[in-house]
């Protein structure tokens, strides 16, 4: 197993043997267990101990928290890029163009704001 | 420490900042234009964006430059690519905003309603579309020509997610087949979710491996820039384990966005659910900004790599080719069919990138405009074989349809022939030009296995020209219906192209010649 | 030995060489554009190009005779140019092809003309004559190009034509399929032209002619001989010979024995122009031409004895062709001054085999479309002009002397005994064994046909003549196979020389000339007698038990069960397991969504959508096993 292409070789040998007893592993069990498995009762509930599952595990949230959630992130990553530049911007060198490249920033996700509040996501009912 | 005001060359960017700008005010346009105006200001909109971009970008041919702190480098094949997107997306566009076939468009008003609920079966009747996908397409377009000029990983990464977002909605759009839209869309989502993550390890591994390397004498140590990390190939003192586990999920993240095997999966539902407009559109573009960013990582980043990941990238290359050979053989649905196909031509593609020459590069590029071309083309007829119920892609509703329209099933029969790589279309010149690059390479294994795979995968497509043209048409043959003029512009660029790209490919191929070389 | 191959530069008349491709081409493109608005010109605009193209090819043939070395290229442009990779579209005329661009024209004139007749009561004629022309324009262009790419090019859009003419008759499903089994065959020979090409960019860096022949001498023998074995291969696929045979014969499902001339005269003979086109590579490696001997050799005998047990009239004459190509593969691999014998004796089959198959279109048009031999019988005095012309073709095939098989395919046979050493005995009683069983099976086939008592179906009660048109051909033809053997005593011969190596010296064949000249004649006459005494009396109507020979060669030899066994079965067995892994084993289960949507929809029952979970878990190990190979390999974790 030298050459260029060797330890490859010896990988592919590897994956196939890993293939082959995880193959053989299976194999084993479908030949080894019994064709008719017992179901004592209790078997197929979720927690075997006995205790009942409160609830049905299908529970519905009110959409417009996830909206909200959503439009928050906005602003708290609009935030993170704010303060750095708040720290800097009046040193020399950065000036208007900074402050300009800011406000078409802060535009842009204003936008998102517009059209949500556009399409009526902002009202709670 | 000292931070330093990054210059950013506006001009080189231009074309950027065009899409990016349309796309916001595709949202201005959704707020506050009347709803009856939408859809024609969205359309006319986004094609007047890309016109001037594609315009915008020609001036700046010429351009070879690293700008954007480092973050942006437009160099030849970053503008080819870019160039190639938009005039892609231009056909993809027209496709979407087809209306004459079906009443209110492709797409449905609202995604998320419950399938079957008394507002969903009300709005696929009779609301209209929604507008909300032009925004989406123009920014997913900005995404991918970022993606293919990202000079960084992290760049790269959030082009990624940008081009990524709006695809996974727009997927869930169909105003048919509700159910399997939205499958389609979640399963996008959720794997592409997966492969992002896998992405961003693998940057993380990256950052750890250059962490005390400078790419020049004053840089700061350490990046995920790309001249960083060559620099770091040949000097860093860490563990290269950081090195090599970094690329191959970088890799991982990158061959999921250009379906290779085996992170094809998602391909086959997500092609078949997907509204057939943005089908065409993910095959097509997509398709050329994951290869754009997958040729700019190996060949700028890991470029001191390329001894160790040809094996393996090749090993993929050659299962993709098989999958997706092997299984378009027994496919029934025509729009999976098309994915599968799209999966082995993911192959070819890798074989053009892994030929490790400069003709790899523009040969690869080649193929992925060729390639987009015929795809659209390919999906503009599926979305024109309709009955009641939509599109009819069964491969046993094409039977017999040459009988009915001679026309379209002879432009599908040469599409076909194309994707075939039968003599004087552009499927030919393409695969000859990977394969001759992969040869000069010294590819000669992944060459042998293309051929192969590509004569297998002649079959399925000549299986599908046989049901047109030798099948007598029944009661169930669909009708094709009449393309409006934004479908048949689509259709003719298409077709000319393939035709043109066939007979006399030698401008296209010196122009990606000529752009053929990064810069670092 | 070693001289450099040049092609002058075409100037004046040959300049417009390629007015040749482009005249049918056109024709094609204006009648399957026009569609059915053509309907009514169609097939006089067809006839006329092809026509054109006669007159063309026979003034460049002249002209050519003031040229240096008899060859003329002509760059037109550049056509790919990828790094070191060039290809122009260039021609190439010389006298080989030229000899083939006078059998493409002329003969495909004459069958042009007689389709008129043959289809004139076929709805879609006109489409019929564009894909003729489609046809005859690819053809030219294969024997045309001056590189093998333009032959590869020439060479699909060949198989693309002949693809769509075997498959014309779609209401047929047997029709169908038969066109799929050419297009599969084709395709595994076309894989070995397509590697081949390959390989001559990967080592001598051009596909131009004179590049590759001229660079042959440099390269080390085992390459000469993997790129010979490699076009040999595409050259089996595209003439039928063994091991890619079998598709041929059911090509005859064509709707017309027009059709199915061309896969009897001029496109099969696709693949003997590629060998001696190749000559160059051929010659230099003794191996290589053993193999190309050997599978004339036994294509010729396997044509011969399938040819004899089949009942279909174009079957018949199919696997004859088969057979007869085999001689010409023989001849070309034989080397030297065989090389012409070859071509020559293509020329007076393109003649004969011409003239037989539109024979016997003839004879189906006056009989109902009834292609069974036992059926037949009698015709002789109803059918005066197809019974004479037929028999003209006859004589030809089995070499009576004084018509033309007996020129061309002696010469081939005495050259076949000139081999060294025991092999000469080998390839020469091969060959010999040959003619006598072509003289028995295509007597069986005359004397069935047009002699003996009546044996037709209820339903025909007068078989008729055809029409002169159809009529006419078959008279031109029967005077060309009477006379093309004349070709071996004019120049013709020798002019073809040129372009393919002449050796000094012929060794002297292992029996003397006269010795198997009688040989053959009476192995031929024994053949003819035979035949005529087994059937002047009719036959059996219907399949009779037979013996394991006359079994097997009904079965083809059993070529399509060696062929299903060899590439079929495994080839859908890996198919059906890669599903299989897709869809059951990934998916994990047929998704229950998709079928409570799709409740009656038979579209939507099929979609077999997958869990989002098993993909991520395939996914993950293909992550897996790349990282793995990534960082276990390169870290030298494993060895």
């Amino acid at each position: 197993m030298t050459g260029y292409l060797g330890s490859y070789a010896t990988l592919g040998l590897l994956l196939v043997a890993s293939v082959l007893i995880f193959v053989g592993a299976f194999t084993a069990n479908r030949l080894l267990s019994p064709a008719d498995p017992a179901e004592p009762a209790g078997k197929r509930a979720t927690y075997e101990s006995g205790v009942d599952p409160v609830g049905g595990d299908w529970a519905q949230m009110q959409i417009r928290y996830y909206v909200y959630a959503y439009l928050y992130v906005l602003f708290a990553v609009e935030a993170v890029f704010l303060f750095p530049w708040a720290v800097i911007f009046d040193r020399p060198g950065f000036g208007a163009t900074t402050v300009v490249e800011m406000a078409i920033f802060v535009a842009v996700l204003a936008l998102g704001i517009l059209y949500a509040w556009r399409k009526k996501i902002l009202d709670w009912t | 420490m000292t931070i330093k005001f990054p210059d950013i060359d506006y001009a080189a960017i231009a074309p950027l900042l065009i899409m990016f700008g349309v796309a916001a005010l595709g949202v201005l346009v959704e707020a506050f234009v009347p709803k009856r105006a939408r859809h024609l200001t969205q359309l006319v909109l986004a094609l007047a964006g890309l016109v001037a971009a594609l315009v915008v970008l020609v001036t700046q041919a010429e351009t070879r430059v690293v700008t954007a702190g480092g973050a942006i480098a437009v160099d030849g094949p970053a503008l080819f690519l870019q160039g190639s997107i938009i005039v892609l997306a231009i056909m993809a566009v027209l496709l979407i905003g087809e209306r004459s076939l079906e009443k209110g468009g492709p797409f449905v008003a609202q995604a998320a309603i419950t399938v079957g609920s008394e507002d969903d079966r009300r709005q696929a009747a009779r609301a209209d579309g929604a507008t909300e996908v032009y925004p989406l397409a123009t920014f997913a377009i900005f995404g991918m020509m970022l993606f293919v000029s990202a000079n960084d990983l992290l760049t790269m990464f959030i082009a990624l997610e940008v081009l990524s977002l709006p695809l996974y909605l727009m997927c869930a759009l169909a105003r048919r087949r509700r159910l399997v839209s939205q499958e389609a869309a979640l399963k996008y989502f959720m794997l592409g979710a997966y492969a992002s993550a896998f992405f961003l390890f693998g940057v993380a591994l990256v950052y750890g491996f250059t962490a005390s390397v400078q790419a020049a004498p004053g840089r700061m140590a350490g990046g995920v820039d790309f001249a960083t990390i060559h620099a770091a190939a040949t000097q860093s003192p860490a563990n290269r384990a950081l090195l090599f586990g970094g690329l191959a999920m970088i890799a991982i993240g990158l061959l999921f966005k250009a379906a290779a095997a085996p992170f094809h999966v998602w391909t086959p539902d997500v092609y078949q659910g997907a509204p057939t407009a943005v089908t065409g559109f993910m095959a097509a573009c997509t398709k050329v900004a994951a290869f754009g960013a997958l040729l700019r990582v190996l060949y700028v980043a890991f470029d001191g790599a390329r001894w160790d990941f040809t094996p393996v990238l090749g090993a993929i290359a050659i299962l993709t080719m098989l999958v997706g050979a092997v299984l378009s053989v027994t496919q029934t649905d025509l729009k999976r069919l098309l994915a599968y196909s799209s999966i082995a031509n993911a192959g070819y593609l890798l074989v053009g990138v892994l030929a490790g020459v400069r003709e790899g590069i523009s040969s690869t590029m080649f193929y992925l405009v060729a390639y987009g071309f015929t795809v659209i083309a390919a999906f503009a007829v599926v979305t024109l074989v309709r009955d009641a119920d939509g599109e009819a892609t069964h491969l046993s509703r094409w039977a017999g349809l040459g009988r009915r329209s001679p026309v379209f099933a002879g432009v599908f029969t040469f599409i076909l022939l194309a994707f075939a790589g039968i003599p004087l279309t552009s499927g030919f010149i393409s695969k000859f030009a990977v394969f001759g690059a992969a040869l000069d390479g010294g590819q000669t294994w992944l060459v042998i296995a293309g051929v192969i795979t590509s004569m297998v995968l002649a079959f399925p497509y000549l299986r599908v020209v046989v049901m047109m043209w030798l099948s007598e048409p029944g009661e169930s043959t669909p009708t094709i219906a009449v393309p409006g003029a934004l479908t048949a512009a689509a259709l003719v660029i298409g077709v000319a192209a393939t035709l043109v790209l066939g007979v006399a490919p030698a401008p296209l191929l010196n122009l990606s010649d000529t752009a053929g070389q990064f810069i670092r | 030995m070693e001289q450099t191959i040049e092609y002058a530069h075409a100037t004046g008349v040959l300049g417009s060489v390629w007015l040749l491709i482009a005249i049918p081409l056109v024709s094609s493109a204006v009648i399957l554009l026009l569609g059915r608005r053509s309907a009514k010109f169609a097939h006089w605009l067809g006839t006329a190009a092809i026509g054109a193209g006669f007159v063309l090819t026979l003034i460049y043939f002249f002209s050519l005779r003031d040229q240096p070395n008899r060859a003329v290229e002509r760059n037109l442009w550049e056509f790919i140019s990828v790094g070191n990779l060039k290809v122009d579209i260039g021609l190439l005329f010389d006298p080989l092809s030229a000899v083939f661009c006078l059998l493409i024209t002329g003969v495909g004139f004459l069958i042009h003309l007689y389709a008129v007749g043959y289809m004139a009561h076929d709805e879609r004629r006109h489409t019929f004559f564009g894909y003729f022309n489609l046809f005859a324009a690819a053809m030219l262009l294969l024997v045309l190009g001056n590189n093998y790419v333009m032959l590869y090019l020439g060479w699909e859009g060949v198989g693309l034509a002949s693809y769509l003419l075997i498959s014309f008759w779609y209401t047929r499903p047997s029709a169908a399929t038969a066109g799929k089994k050419a297009f599969l065959m084709n395709r595994v020979g076309d894989a070995g032209l397509v590697i081949a090409i390959f390989t001559m960019f990967a080592y001598l860096g051009s596909t131009n002619y004179a590049d590759v022949f001229n660079g042959v001498g440099g390269l080390s023998s085992t390459v000469v001989l993997l790129m010979g074995l490699l076009l040999l291969l595409g050259a089996t696929g595209k003439s039928g010979q063994f091991p890619l045979q079998a598709w041929l014969p059911d090509a005859m499902e064509g709707p017309t024995p027009v059709s199915a001339l061309i896969h009897a005269a001029t496109m099969v003979t696709a693949g003997v122009y590629l060998i001696a086109r190749s000559n160059a590579i051929f010659s230099a490696n003794e191996v290589l031409q053993t193999v190309v001997v050997s599978v004339g050799a036994l294509t010729l005998l396997i044509g011969c004895i399938i040819g004899a047990a089949k009942d279909d009239i174009k079957r018949v004459l199919a696997w004859s062709t088969v057979s007869q190509i085999g001689y010409m593969f023989l001849g070309v691999g034989l080397g030297g001054g065989a090389y012409a014998l070859a071509i020559i004796h293509l020329l007076a089959h393109g003649f004969f085999k011409a003239n037989m198959f539109l024979g016997a279109g003839s004879v189906m048009h006056g009989m109902k479309d009834q292609v069974d031999i036992r059926r037949f019988g009698g015709l002789w005095k109803l059918m005066p002009w197809t019974f004479g012309t037929f028999t003209a073709g006859w004589l030809a095939i089995v070499g009576f002397p004084g018509f033309s098989g007996f020129f061309t395919k002696e010469p081939i046979i005495v050259a076949a005994f000139e081999r060294e050493g025991w092999t000469a005995w080998l390839y020469g009683w091969a060959a010999l064994l040959g003619a006598g069983l072509t003289a028995f099976y295509m007597t069986r086939l005359w004397v069935l046909t047009f002699l003996g008592p009546k044996r037709w179906t209820e339903d025909i009660e007068h078989p008729h003549e055809s029409p002169p048109i159809m009529v006419g051909p078959l008279v031109l033809l029967a005077i060309g196979s009477a006379i093309a053997g004349g070709l071996m005593a004019s120049p013709v011969a020798k002019w073809l020389e040129p372009p393919l190596p002449h050796e000094a010296g012929h060794p002297e064949p292992v029996m003397s000339h006269g010795v198997i000249t009688t040989l053959s004649l009476v192995l031929t006459f024994a053949g003819i007698g035979l035949a005529y005494l087994l059937f002047r009396r009719g036959t059996a109507l219907v399949e009779q038990p037979a013996g394991v020979v006359v079994t097997a060669a009904r079965r083809n030899l059993y070529a399509d069960a060696f062929n299903e066994i060899v590439f079929e079965k495994p080839g859908i067995f890996l198919t059906r397991a890669l599903v299989f892994l897709d869809n059951r084993g990934i998916d994990g289960a047929v998704n229950g969504l998709a079928a409570a949507v799709g409740g009656g929809s038979g579209r939507l029952r099929r979609l077999q959508t997958g869990f989002v979970r098993s993909y991520a878990m395939s996914m993950m190990a293909g992550a897996l096993v790349v990282v793995a190979a990534f960082v276990a390999v390169q870290m030298g974790w494993l060895s």
